[in-house]
């Protein structure tokens, strides 16, 4: 077992039961984040990217949802390894919002409206680190200064509708840095704010990381985004991982037909057209969740045969890793 | 500019509330469009883009100010003699799952714009909606399903048929590919771009990111809190911005390239309110360079080249290297 790691989900699989049938809308990610790292995972709808991070959260929707498969390995603050699938609840609550802290898109309705944001970092403080009232109150000031509120003194007091959205994200981090937690699971974090506002955010977020030393899972359908925050990227595609490498590597050299091809749909990556018009490669058609083969080969510029058969494993070589049983031919 | 403008907006002016709850939203904008240009509204919230675009196409009526629509000013003409407008500037928004009638098959949802404008019926009818549908990149027998029947991206081509089916001269575009994932936004892109060269269409794209209006766009105008801070050509706006507004929107826009540099000037503080937006030049709370003068005077628009005009003070040139592109 790999213990250098912060989180390590191996082979994970979900599965959501409706009325007369059941979906499988993650069903092979494997990914790791180390200490102090940032490891972005980016995929389209459907990827199964914010599946996979309430996963680790324990926070599939009951009884829905369930991991049916994997493993989720947390390196605690002691040191012990723990698997967070196998973790009866309890525990896993007290490590939530202590060791492992999640914020979310929309901060609006993550925040309680009817609670100030003070007394809501104060009682997350109070439950987790067994502080006094008064001391939570100051703690919650402290962590709005910390995440550069102006006049946190006052503005413990306020509920989060008197607060701009760029606020209100704030807040979500300072709650979720209240209690130091080790990994920070960042769901599309900045995906509702203004561009400038996304940008302080985005650098408030590599500060704490940087000064905290904390892990980041940051999930994101932004590849701007992601060339801004991350060390490493996984890439999943249809509920699979299907490249996880450097940052620089998976921009640079993708390996996967469809990270290349993602990377191309970019705007800034268009071209000129014989009519002058600017165009972008796209990828025709939509996800489709394929069974026995690999799922983007409907759309795949160069599947073979073999691809619309064959189970396809994720390959690891040194640091990087991929699911195409051709990448080689094509890539290399 | 040579051609007669399609569309001249001058002075537009829009608040909503009353006094002293007065939201500014739109002041004292001008811009023009010729036939067959695309010109992008950029802006974050609170910019007024969206505002704009439904009082061009008079789904709101403007506070004070002119829009001329092929030379005929139609921001106070009533409503029975707006048919004109109707039939030549149509509307794509930016929601493919709001902006359908989920109880309405593809064929009624088409066929609305068709006959309230009579321009096929009978066995006409179906067979103009076929030719729609294939236009836009659909089939002709899709025309019996209903909007839940698609992927976003299928339905927003929907939505661009519904519009091409008055065979309009404008076409408002606001936020068209904004919900969509990037690889089904490069499909429309491409699509729209088609449908511009084909048809000869002139558009007001609204987009609040910076690099599908560089693609999309002739021109762009940049707004903020309702005010035009900058106007030129798509390249003007990307490689050669004046105002420091356009600059600092630039750099907060993050690059996906890992070796782009990554420290930016950073806009701090908040957009303020429209409902009390700052004196002199809105931009001033933000503008790392605000003098005594910005709260004073609201800087006018002036020329840098061409048609290239920017609303600030001073002139900031030659004080740094333009952002990069």
């Amino acid at each position: 077992m790999d213990t250098s790691h912060l989180l390590s989900i191996r082979d994970l699989e979900a599965r959501f039961r409706t009325e007369d049938s059941e979906v499988t809308p993650v069903r092979g990610v494997t990914l790791s984040v180390g200490a102090g790292e940032t490891v972005a995972l980016v995929g389209e709808s459907g990827s199964g990217k914010s599946v996979t991070s309430l996963a680790v959260m324990g926070l599939l929707p009951r009884p829905a949802g369930r991991v049916s498969g994997g493993q989720i390995l947390f390196r605690r603050r002691s040191g012990e390894m723990v698997d967070l699938v196998s973790l009866p609840l309890p525990e896993l609550r007290k490590l939530r919002g202590s060791e492992i802290a999640m914020i979310f898109q929309e901060p609006m309705t993550s925040l309680n409206p009817v609670m100030t944001v003070g007394e809501q970092i104060a009682e997350s403080v109070r439950l987790h680190m067994g502080l006094s009232q008064g001391a939570a109150m100051r703690r919650a000031e402290e962590m709005l200064d910390l995440v550069e509120i102006p006049n946190a003194r006052h503005r413990v007091y306020e509920y989060p509708h008197q607060m701009s959205g760029g606020m209100r994200q704030r807040v979500m981090i300072a709650l979720a840095m209240s209690c130091n937690p080790s990994l920070l699971i960042a769901d599309e974090p900045t995906t509702a704010l203004d561009v400038t506002i996304q940008a302080q955010i985005l650098a408030l977020i590599g500060r704490l990381q940087r000064d905290l030393g904390m892990g980041v899972l940051f999930i994101t359908h932004n590849l701007g985004v992601v060339a801004e925050i991350a060390d490493r990227v996984t890439v999943m595609y249809a509920g699979q991982v299907v490249e996880t490498g450097s940052v620089r590597d998976i921009f640079r050299a993708p390996r996967h037909p469809y990270t290349g091809a993602l990377l191309n749909c970019l705007p800034a990556r268009a071209r000129h057209r014989e009519d002058g018009r600017r165009v972008v490669q796209s990828i025709p058609g939509s996800v489709e969740f394929v069974n026995g083969g690999c799922s983007f080969a409907p759309r795949c510029t160069r599947a073979a045969d073999i691809c619309r058969t064959d189970a396809i494993a994720l390959e690891n070589e040194k640091e990087r890793s991929v699911r195409c049983l051709r990448w080689r031919e094509t890539f290399a | 500019m040579s051609a007669a403008p399609l569309l001249a907006v001058e002075g537009l002016t829009k608040h909503f509330g009353r006094t002293p709850h007065i939201v500014r939203a739109v002041e004292d904008v001008s811009f023009d469009i010729a036939p067959g240009e695309v010109l992008g509204l950029v802006g974050e919230s609170g910019s007024g883009k969206s505002t704009i675009g439904r009082l061009i196409l008079r789904l709101i009526d403007s506070t004070a100010g002119a829009i001329r629509f092929d030379g005929q000013d139609i921001s106070r003409l009533p409503e029975r003699q707006l048919k004109v407008l109707r039939r030549n500037a149509q509307m794509i928004f930016q929601d493919p799952y709001a902006s359908l009638n989920p109880r309405l098959r593809v064929r009624e949802i088409i066929g609305e714009a068709l006959d309230a404008h009579r321009l096929a019926s009978g066995a006409r009818r179906n067979e103009r909606i076929g030719e729609l549908l294939e236009t836009v990149g659909l089939q002709a027998t899709h025309m019996s399903r209903f909007p839940h029947e698609f992927s976003g991206g299928q339905r927003q081509r929907i939505g661009i048929a519904r519009a091409l089916a008055v065979e309009p001269k404008l076409i408002v575009a606001d936020e068209p590919v904004s919900a969509l994932d990037v690889s089904v936004q490069a499909q429309v892109i491409n699509l729209m771009q088609d449908l511009r060269q084909r048809f000869g269409l002139a558009m007001l794209f609204i987009s609040h990111d910076l690099d599908v209006v560089e693609l999309m766009c002739d021109r762009i105008a940049v707004l903020y809190l309702g005010r035009v801070m900058e106007i030129g050509s798509s390249d003007d706006i990307s490689q050669r911005p004046r105002h420091p507004y356009t600059r600092a929107l630039l750099a907060a826009s993050p690059k996906a390239d890992p070796d782009a540099p990554k420290i930016r000037r950073m806009l701090t503080g908040d957009i303020p309110s429209p409902m009390a937006p700052p004196s002199g030049c809105v931009f001033r709370t933000r503008c790392p360079a605000a003098t005594d003068e910005c709260a004073r005077v609201v800087p006018k628009l002036r020329s840098a080249s061409g048609g290239h005009r920017f609303a600030c003070h001073y002139d900031t040139a030659h004080d740094e290297e333009p952002a990069a592109a």
